[in-house]
């Protein structure tokens, strides 16, 4: 059966990869968008002196905690991972991820740490200001502590601001700024963080439309609900504009995803978008049949999208791996016969070194030079390996963009119907809301499938292929650790779940006070 | 430093008694990260490189050894 499958061990670690980052990706955009929305209900509890603000802000700020408590230290597992699984990839980027990573860990320790406690157990022994500048910079912190693990998802994207050395069999940092600035680093942070907002706002409203429809809290949750879903709206400006700027990026940097996600096969000027499409599966790249089983396009918006002019052309899949001599693409078979010369090169360079040839070593490194920017392609074994799976970058970029269109309308209803008062009474929206809960998730590990699969073969553009970046290990030694993780991590988002129901069901102490209106 | 330190730790310790889910919290924290460090790293996440490599050059020359493969390649898929 496995073999059948053809899972090797370079699969089942890019499973166990995926399950584990997928895992971590539960936890974390609630806390970056959630300590957002407690330091705007804090602010007001601050700046208005009403304790029902206060009470709002510890409620969620509970739900915070136990998320942050289940989410705690699940995204270290990668980094073990990298060391057992992918080790010649640890190797050969420690010296970009070193920097950034010890950054993390900075921000992570000195802001999250000791503002957190703070934050959750502080009220009663800080002043209000104090505790409300800590309330912020946990929401800072978080997300800045985010940025430098996005940072390197997006030089694995788009690789700058560094150089190969073949000495050490690592790459170097050449410029620091240019790999913390790059256009895709600014926008994978932005369309991360943003969409983590969203998200969180969904959270808030969908759990304040329960509250409503089972007409207990109702204050606290009329309140939230015109938070949260202020927050939302512009939030969904932000990610619209920032996938906007990320599909740009792809287009310039790695257009195999962008012609993947979209399904494009021959390329086109005026290339439509595709709103809607079922991928035809028997399709390959190469042959005569149609991609799609059915599809509605917009004329025009994907050039506009890729280019930012409608009537440009728009590579496919198939001009991407046999070539467009009219548009200079070059096909990948040449770019394979260079990456092994490089490869041969650099063989010779090695062995030059390892007889203390200089004068050979050093024409053999000269002549590397020139071949370098092949080296990854060199390890493909065919053209058409380089084209990622096309459905499912596909299906996973099309719910996120429907999805990422449908939260901002529920936003405006949610606003609308609280500014007429008569949102306890629209039931439908009430169960929308409460519904698009889980859809935030799906779209939030959608846009992650996107970025991740849409990359493949390569775990770092254009330069390292999967196959190469793994360690020499078993596929058994692989697959128990898989179904270790598959077994721990089902019990731990149980655990979570359970919990946060319990505390949601048993809702914020409004004891002492007048609750509803 | 440390006095900053033991004032975190007893804001934690003190806060989390003070919670209703504190000690579930706990239990869950601590369980979890004794089977992520205490078994998967010990027991099933060994560093590769660390563990059969005892100098960066040893590291350095496998991963060459890695790079400096070419695959066999496979038969051009496309239809005539």
């Amino acid at each position: 059966m496995i073999d059948e499958l053809n899972l090797t061990m370079v699969n089942w670690a890019r499973a166990q990869f995926a399950l584990t980052a997928m895992y971590h990706w539960l936890f974390v955009p609630l806390t970056l968008g959630l300590s957002f929305l407690l330091a705007f209900f804090e602010t007001l509890y601050v700046k208005t002196g009403k304790e029902e603000w206060k009470r709002i802000t510890k409620f969620w700020m509970m739900l915070f905690a136990i998320n942050f408590a289940i989410g705690v230290a699940t995204g270290i597992i990668l980094e073990f991972q990298f060391g057992t699984n992918w080790s010649n990839y640890s190797w050969m980027v420690g010296d970009i991820f070193g920097a950034p990573l010890a950054a993390e860990g900075i921000f992570a320790f000195f802001l999250e740490a000791s503002f957190f406690a703070v934050m959750l157990f502080g009220w009663e022994r800080v002043s209000k200001k104090t505790h409300l500048f800590a309330t912020w910079m946990v929401a800072i912190g978080s997300n800045l502590s985010a940025l430098w693990i996005l940072v390197a998802n997006a030089w694995m994207q788009h690789p700058v601001g560094m150089a190969f050395n073949p000495d050490k069999a690592r790459f170097e940092m050449q410029n620091f700024w240019e790999v913390l600035l790059s256009p895709v680093a600014i926008s994978k942070f932005t369309h991360a963080t943003t969409s983590s907002f969203q998200l969180a706002s969904l959270f808030v409203v969908g759990i304040s439309a329960w509250f409503l429809l089972k007409k207990r809290h109702q204050d606290m949750a009329r309140k939230s609900i015109i938070v949260a879903s202020v927050f939302g709206l512009l939030s969904s400006a932000f990610v619209g504009f920032s996938g906007d700027e990320a599909a740009f990026e792809n287009a310039r940097n790695q257009p195999m995803k962008l012609a993947a996600f979209e399904g494009l096969y021959d390329g086109e000027a005026s290339a439509g978008l595709v709103a809607a499409g079922i991928i035809n599966a028997k399709k390959k790249p190469g042959d005569n049949q149609n991609p799609f089983l059915f599809e509605v396009k917009m004329p025009g918006l994907l050039s506009l999208l890729a280019n930012r002019e409608p009537g440009s052309f728009v590579p496919g899949i198939n001009d991407l791996v046999y070539g467009n001599k009219e548009h200079n693409i070059m096909a990948v078979d040449k770019k394979i016969a260079r990456g092994k010369i490089a490869i041969e090169l650099l063989s010779q360079y090695k062995t030059a070194q390892k007889e203390k040839n200089e004068p050979r070593a050093k024409i053999a490194l000269a002549n590397f030079k020139k071949y370098e920017k092949y080296l990854g392609f060199g390890y493909l074994t065919s053209p058409e390996e380089a084209v990622p799976p096309v459905a499912l970058t596909f299906y996973s970029f099309h719910i996120m963009v429907i999805l990422g269109t449908l939260f901002p309308l529920i936003f405006l209803m949610f606003l609308f119907y609280a500014y007429r008062g008569t949102i306890d009474r629209k039931t439908w929206l009430l169960r929308l809301g409460l519904f698009s809960v889980p859809l935030a998730y799906v779209a939030s590990q959608a846009g992650w499938v996107v970025a991740e699969v849409g990359r493949q073969p390569w775990t770092i553009q254009n330069l390292l292929p999967v196959s190469v970046a793994r360690s020499n290990l078993t596929t058994g030694t692989v697959q128990t650790t898989f179904f270790l993780f598959l077994v721990l991590f089902t019990i731990l988002l149980f655990a979570e779940i359970r919990i946060m129901l319990k505390q949601i069901q048993i809702g914020p102490d409004f004891s002492g006070m007048p609750e509803d209106d | 430093m440390k006095k900053l330190i033991v004032r975190i730790v007893s804001f934690y310790v003190a806060g989390f008694r003070r919670m209703r889910l504190g000690r579930t919290l706990w239990a869950i924290i601590l369980i979890k990260l004794l089977i992520i460090f205490g078994v998967l790293k010990l027991f099933f996440f060994p560093d590769y490189l660390h563990d059969n490599f005892t100098t960066d050059m040893e590291r350095a020359d496998h991963v060459s050894a890695n790079l400096t493969q070419i695959p066999t390649q496979k038969q051009d898929r496309r239809l005539p």
